[in-house]
């Protein structure tokens, strides 16, 4: 039980969990204190530097918008926030309670009526924002992944092509998603013209900005693991005269594993970084469209609630990164 | 069976290149079991190589039954001599890859059984379905002995294949592999730096001189009668004489090599003393 619990924590990475368990188990207590201290005591210890820093800083700079938010400020903004998200469900609820209620009574009248459905249309809530942005970025990242996987396995298991490809890689790898944005934007207008309402044209457009920015590290992590897989399993491929196919999935892409999660976690977490930049400029519903809106906005509170967007961010891209991680020990092999 | 003509094989371009091997000639027959023993780093691995289609030759033939060699086929299983085993595989796995490659025709549960017998044959059972990464590194190599029987060749190419067993285990595996080898009669080849290994199993047992530029020693025929008993092999007056013969030729020609490389770096660097690699052989007397 223990041992299982501790090691769950280590998968997860949440290390600093770790002596509490110990401690409660009854191990060495002293020694679990001290661990405690060391792995606990002193971040906290960071934090509230921070906190106290930014507090006092705050105070004595004043915007156009008031005096810079604190700590106390913004974290009342997140309460206001949360309530904000409170309400607009209440209000969806209710709103539906009504509609089911209204429909009920028409079917009651006339059992063959087919009374409309129709959607609750509040304006998003922060929590909806972020929900739209981690979607777009999930569906960025699967674009990226489709599109560098491939090409870094061809890139990797061909010098040749390597050799082509590199200078267009190297080139289109630095670029900024607000330059890709207008490209973009112009040429998701002119092929997705279905616009059937089922997903809003500026998703796609800032997914496949994330896409563009962040399908490098995957390629290029892909590229050099498939060309550097240990001689030694091509050696065994070779004398058991595995099939090109079998060569490629039983014996190169296992090799590899370990190399593209480490890929596929930096397009994650670079994706999650330019999201935020797409989706301000491509209006899309979501993180980076919130801080847009306080920013044009411009009330007393909108700082406040542009950092804890800022809060939400960090938080969120390291949660990602952590996941990706996990994912990572789990593929690799001694 | 398996020839070599005239082979001649090195490594780099320009300052860089190595010269490995020198005008190598073996015929091994059909049914033959030769040993061949060498220092370390003297280019036996590179020979097996050739062998099993991993590497060309500069220059020379390379034949199996008369044809040329051109690439890895299933009727030359190799015992590699760093294991190989895949490490995203378990055992059963490992071994069941290349059983699937070789029987085809198989349904699951044949090659399943079949891959167990193999795996039993090592006294691994209780480890088919770890991973390599959990096993010693003696427990991997009775693995990629067991990858390479399973896969039933009509020649064992086996590069240092019970290096770092047990003496026991060693005795078991050596009986195991002479046993599949005398039950079909195939063919086989055994890189070995235990001269003691090389005599109890071996038909001839030929000594790679050491590089740069290896070239092959004369052939010991080995006449003991087989089944050849590890135990009572000590008694024998001719297996004394010849472990004696190939250990008095291995270290004559190692002192040789030594010698020769003195001079060479003596007369480019008159004031080093060159710190010699340790030899690669088990000589300690029993
Ligand atoms: N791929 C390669 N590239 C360059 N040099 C090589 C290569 N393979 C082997 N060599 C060189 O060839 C020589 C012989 O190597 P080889 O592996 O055949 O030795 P070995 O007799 O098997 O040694 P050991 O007993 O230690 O396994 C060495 O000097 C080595 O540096
Ligand atoms: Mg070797």
């Amino acid at each position: 039980m223990k041992a299982r619990t501790i090691q769950l924590l280590q998968f997860t990475g949440m290390f600093w969990a770790i002596p509490f368990v110990r401690l409660f188990s009854g191990e060495e207590i002293l020694v679990q204190l001290r661990q405690i201290w060391t792995s606990i005591g002193l971040p906290v210890m960071a934090i509230a530097g921070f906190l106290l820093t930014w507090h006092l800083v705050a105070q004595r700079v004043n915007t156009s918008l008031g005096r810079l938010p604190g700590p106390m400020e913004v974290t009342q903004q997140a309460q206001v926030l949360w309530q904000e998200h409170l309400t607009e469900r209440a209000k969806a609820n209710d709103f539906y309670a009504r509609q089911d209620a209204r429909i009920a009574k028409i079917k009651a009248a006339n059992p063959n009526a087919k009374p409309r459905r129709v959607a609750f249309t509040g304006k998003p809530t922060y929590l909806d924002q972020i929900l739209t942005s981690l979607k777009t970025v999930f569906v960025g990242f699967i674009f990226a992944s489709i599109l560098a996987l491939p090409i870094g396995i061809i890139c990797g298991a061909n010098k040749n092509i390597m050799t082509a490809l590199n200078p267009i890689i190297q080139v289109l790898k630095p670029v900024s998603p607000l330059a890709w944005l207008p490209i973009v934007t112009m040429v998701v207008s002119a092929v997705y013209t279905t616009n059937n309402g089922l997903v809003p044209k500026s998703f796609i457009i800032s997914a496949v900005t994330v896409a563009m920015c962040s399908l490098w590290a995957t390629l290029i992590n892909t590229a050099v693991g498939v060309a550097s897989v240990n001689k030694d399993y091509l050696n065994v491929a070779q004398v058991l005269q595995l099939s090109a196919r079998q060569r490629t999935f039983k014996v190169i892409l296992p090799a590899t594993l370990p190399m593209i999660f480490t890929g596929l976690r930096i397009t994650l977490g670079v994706g999650w970084m330019v999201l935020i930049a797409a989706e301000m400029m491509a209006q899309n519903p979501g993180l980076g469209k919130f801080i847009w809106d306080e920013f044009q906005n411009g009330s007393s509170t909108s700082i406040a609630r542009i950092m804890v967007a800022v809060l939400t961010i960090g938080m969120i891209g390291y949660a990602l990164d952590r996941l990706m991680a996990a994912l990572q020990q789990k593929v690799s092999f001694a | 069976m398996l020839q070599l003509k005239n082979i001649y094989k090195s490594f780099g371009e320009g300052r860089q290149r190595t010269e490995v091997l020198n005008n190598i000639n073996l015929n091994i027959q059909e049914g033959e079991f030769v040993a061949i023993v060498g220092y370390s780093g003297s280019g036996k691995t590179t020979l097996v190589k050739l062998l099993a289609g991993l590497q060309q030759a500069d220059k020379g033939e390379v034949l199996y039954k008369g044809q040329a060699i051109k690439g890895p086929g299933h009727e030359r299983g190799m015992v590699f001599q760093n294991y190989s085993l895949l490490p995203w595989l378990s055992v059963a796995q490992n071994i069941d890859l290349g059983v699937a490659q070789v029987f085809p025709k198989w349904s699951k549960a044949q090659r399943e059984a079949h891959v167990m017998r193999y795996i039993s044959m090592v006294n691994l059972s209780h480890a088919a379905h770890k991973a390599p990464a959990e096993l010693s590194g003696g427990m991997r190599q009775r693995v990629a002995v067991a990858r390479a029987l399973s896969m039933e060749p009509e020649v064992l190419l086996m590069d240092e294949p019970l290096s770092a067993l047990d003496a026991l285990t060693r005795g078991n595996l050596q009986q195991e592999i002479l046993k599949i080898w005398n039950e079909n009669r195939r063919t086989a080849l055994l890189i070995t730096n235990d001269v003691d290994e090389g005599i109890l199993m071996a038909d001839r047992i030929i000594p790679l001189n050491p590089g740069p530029s290896a070239t092959l020693g004369p052939a010991f025929a080995i006449d003991i009668e087989r089944p050849r008993d590890k135990t009572q092999l000590n008694h024998i007056p001719e297996y004394k004489r010849l472990r004696n013969d190939v250990i008095t030729y291995l270290l004559d020609t190692g002192a040789d090599a030594k010698r020769q490389k003195e001079l060479e770096v003596n007369r480019e660097l008159p004031d080093v003393k060159p710190v010699m690699p340790r030899s690669g052989f088990s000589l300690a007397l029993r």
